[in-house]
């Protein structure tokens, strides 16, 4: 039987008011927890929120998130047959899912 | 739904790469009022970031060069498509804007003192400045946005995703975005507006670029009635990593190894090929990216690919101590990826890298429309059917500044545009959950499948027609009205707003690829091989009725560009 990793992942819109979903997702050596996130929205749930704008190389810093309590990049971090807990930044705004409030309030929306 | 919030301005910039930024920085400094809008993170996304190494200018600060050998170089590999005007703009500015960068701070390698350039392929002798061998493009976004930081007059604003352009009267005031951070939208007013979206690279399964450069920029033109050029041109890079898997590292990270090492390409009998393609490399990089895509492609096809269908890059003629001294810690980071290059070739194989085709536009970055400006990857026709290693980071300096002069200089002269009818891109941002939609991202998916499998390097009459009907398809699932809600970061609903873009510029790639009845440069017709003379032509295509409509329009002479 193939490996399956476990995505243990914070959903909602509300700090107060959210759940934990896992994921079964199929484990191949060498992946990322990035790749099992895009896994789940193809084949699973597209609705699933979480940033990331490079794939996998690092370059736009988007993608950190909560991997096991550690801050880390999901695009760094090796996916693992097993299961990891996800969730977002804990000292940021929350978004909604895996997704914070990270850039800096001037880069943010702003009007008048 | 709600009342949308509204802004005003008098430049507003469509995204934050390179050019979006350096446009925003030299409306402001001609006294404007900027909004700088991005749906991604302001200065993190786009194809800026992942840009690895090279950007190709004429300084001459080692060795003499002048503009008029680059602009030379551009014209031949662009294989007679070039606009003239704006492959000059680009070699001509370019110093100016690398000087300019340099004061800025972005720390471009030096040799006692002198910025030092490194020999690309295509180029005729080393022109290719860099910041470090694979920390280009983050140092450019870096130092572009301390500059926007520092500059008063521009307001920023990421996770602004920008659904349609605005018109008045036949002129462009502005555009109605959905702030994908809380789900509102938002009407903007603007004097002039900037298209900086980049180009296309994630209409294609392998890419190296960002997952939001899904050419939004060219539908939004298209949809305002700009047209379109050499949209059949995509650039596959030829050796974006395939095997073993590698993670934490850019896919196109191999070509600064090839600048300094060498390395040789290998087909699966361990036998170098490229001299089979007209091009012997001999230890040397010097394959251009157009004959490298083909040689690779056409390997694989006879049953000569490597394991996971590409070809062997070796770098095992070098020591443990070459690699160690050119590339230090990054020798840590492949070991950790279990890549040992003494001991191992690596396997690569071209990737969807940059998009030689894009928004019509003349020597001041003006589209056809009064108010739209294009700059960088988004604006198409300076590279014509294949691009020169260096030249996208120089013309996203080039064309940004520029196009922030030209939309400066408009408007200063003129007043705040009357209200616009926005009902209809309101109408689509209405808010309503529609149950048992398709998945999105499964779309998102097929359609990469589709112009990967049909729409890449090498097409076929039959793949293009292939390609056409199942983008079709695609189309019919997608309907009418958007899926998801006005919530903050609803997915369902980014993707929708995505693949109507996505949608609409994969049809005009497959389309223009399919009326293009020859090869050249980085369009290659299995069924029609070879250059043919009268199809020294641009083609230019425009939305006109729902339906795309392309027609060839002769490549323009310098001169006559110029009056």
């Amino acid at each position: 039987m193939s490996k399956t990793a476990t995505l243990k992942i914070w959903r909602g819109l509300d700090k107060t008011a959210g759940h934990f979903e896992s994921f079964e997702v199929p484990y191949e050596p060498g992946q990322s927890v990035l790749d099992g996130l895009r896994w789940i929205r193809v084949h699973k749930d597209p609705t699933l929120a979480f940033r990331y704008s490079c794939i996998n190389a690092n370059a736009c810093k988007e993608c950190m998130m909560e991997i096991d309590g550690e801050t880390i990049y999901a695009c760094t971090t090796r996916l693992q047959p097993r299961t990891m807990t996800l969730e977002p930044l804990g000292k940021k705004i929350l978004v909604r899912d895996l997704v914070t409030e990270i850039a800096p309030p001037q880069e943010r929306l702003r009007l008048k | 739904m709600a009342e949308p919030l509204r802004a005003e301005t008098d430049v507003l910039v469509i995204g934050s790469g390179a050019a979006g930024m350096y446009a925003a920085i030299e409306a402001a400094r001609a006294g404007c009022q900027v909004m700088l809008v991005d749906r991604s993170l302001i200065g993190r996304g786009g194809a800026t970031v992942m840009a690895q190494m090279t950007v190709a200018v004429a300084l001459g600060s080692e060795a003499p060069d002048h503009w008029s050998y680059h602009y030379h170089d551009t014209l031949t590999a662009g294989r007679g498509l070039c606009n003239e005007s704006l492959a000059q703009l680009l070699c001509e500015e370019g110093p100016a804007c690398i000087q300019e960068m340099d004061a800025w701070g972005v720390g471009w390698a030096r040799n006692d003192g002198r910025i030092t350039a490194a020999f690309a392929p295509g180029h005729d002798r080393p022109r290719c400045v860099y910041v470090d061998f694979l920390n280009t493009g983050p140092a450019v976004s870096k130092t572009l946005r301390s500059v926007v930081n520092k500059t008063a007059s521009i307001s920023r604003s990421g996770d602004l995703c920008v659904v349609d352009l605005t018109k008045n009267d036949g002129v462009v005031t502005g555009a109605v975005a959905w702030h994908i951070g809380s789900g509102a939208t938002v009407v903007i007013s603007a004097k002039a507006t900037i298209v900086a979206t980049g180009g296309l690279t994630r209409l294609y399964r392998r890419n190296s670029g960002s997952a939001n450069t899904g050419g939004d920029g060219y539908a939004l033109c298209l949809r305002a009635g700009a047209p379109l050029i050499d949209m059949e041109f995509v650039q596959f890079f030829p050796i974006g990593h395939l095997a073993p898997r590698l993670i934490g590292m850019d896919p196109i990270m191999w070509d600064p190894f090839r600048y300094k090492l060498g390395g040789r390409l290998l087909n699966n009998r361990m036998e170098e090929f490229t001299q089979n393609y007209g091009v012997a490399e001999d230890g040397k990089y010097i394959i251009t990216r157009d004959v490298g895509t083909y040689a690779i492609l056409k390997e694989v096809e006879a049953g000569r690919g490597s394991p996971h269908g590409g070809a062997y890059l070796s770098f095992q003629h070098c020591s443990e101590a070459t690699l160690r001294e050119a590339f230090g810690p990054v020798i840590d980071r492949l070991a950790k990826n279990h890549i040992d290059l003494t001991r191992m070739p690596i396997e690569v194989a071209p990737i969807a890298h940059y998009h030689m085709g894009g928004v019509a536009a003349n020597a001041r970055m003006e589209t056809e429309i009064p108010g739209l400006l294009v700059a960088g990857e988004a604006a198409g026709g300076a590279n014509g059917a294949n691009r020169l290693s260096g030249n996208a980071i120089t013309e996203a300096f080039v064309f940004g500044r520029q196009a922030g002069r030209s939309a400066a200089a408009r408007a200063k002269v003129m007043g705040t545009p009357s209200p616009h009818d926005v009902s209809e891109t309101l109408d689509l941002l209405r808010g309503e959950d529609r149950q048992d939609t398709p998945n999105t991202a499964e779309m998102l998916e097929t359609l990469q499948a589709i112009m990967a499998d049909d729409v890449g390097p090498l097409r076929t009459k039959t793949t293009l027609e292939r390609a056409l009907a199942r983008i079709d398809q695609l189309d019919v699932a997608l309907g009418a009205r958007p899926f998801g809600t006005n919530k903050s970061f609803d997915m369902a609903r980014l993707d929708w707003l995505d693949l109507r873009n996505m949608l609409m510029v994969a049809r005009v790639v497959a389309q223009a690829a399919l009326l293009r009845t020859e090869s050249r440069g980085a369009h290659q017709r299995e069924d029609l091989p070879g250059m043919l003379p009268a199809w020294r032509t641009n083609q230019v295509a425009r939305l006109k009725d729902g339906c795309i409509e392309i027609l060839r329009m002769p490549v323009m002479p310098i001169e006559i560009a110029a009056q």
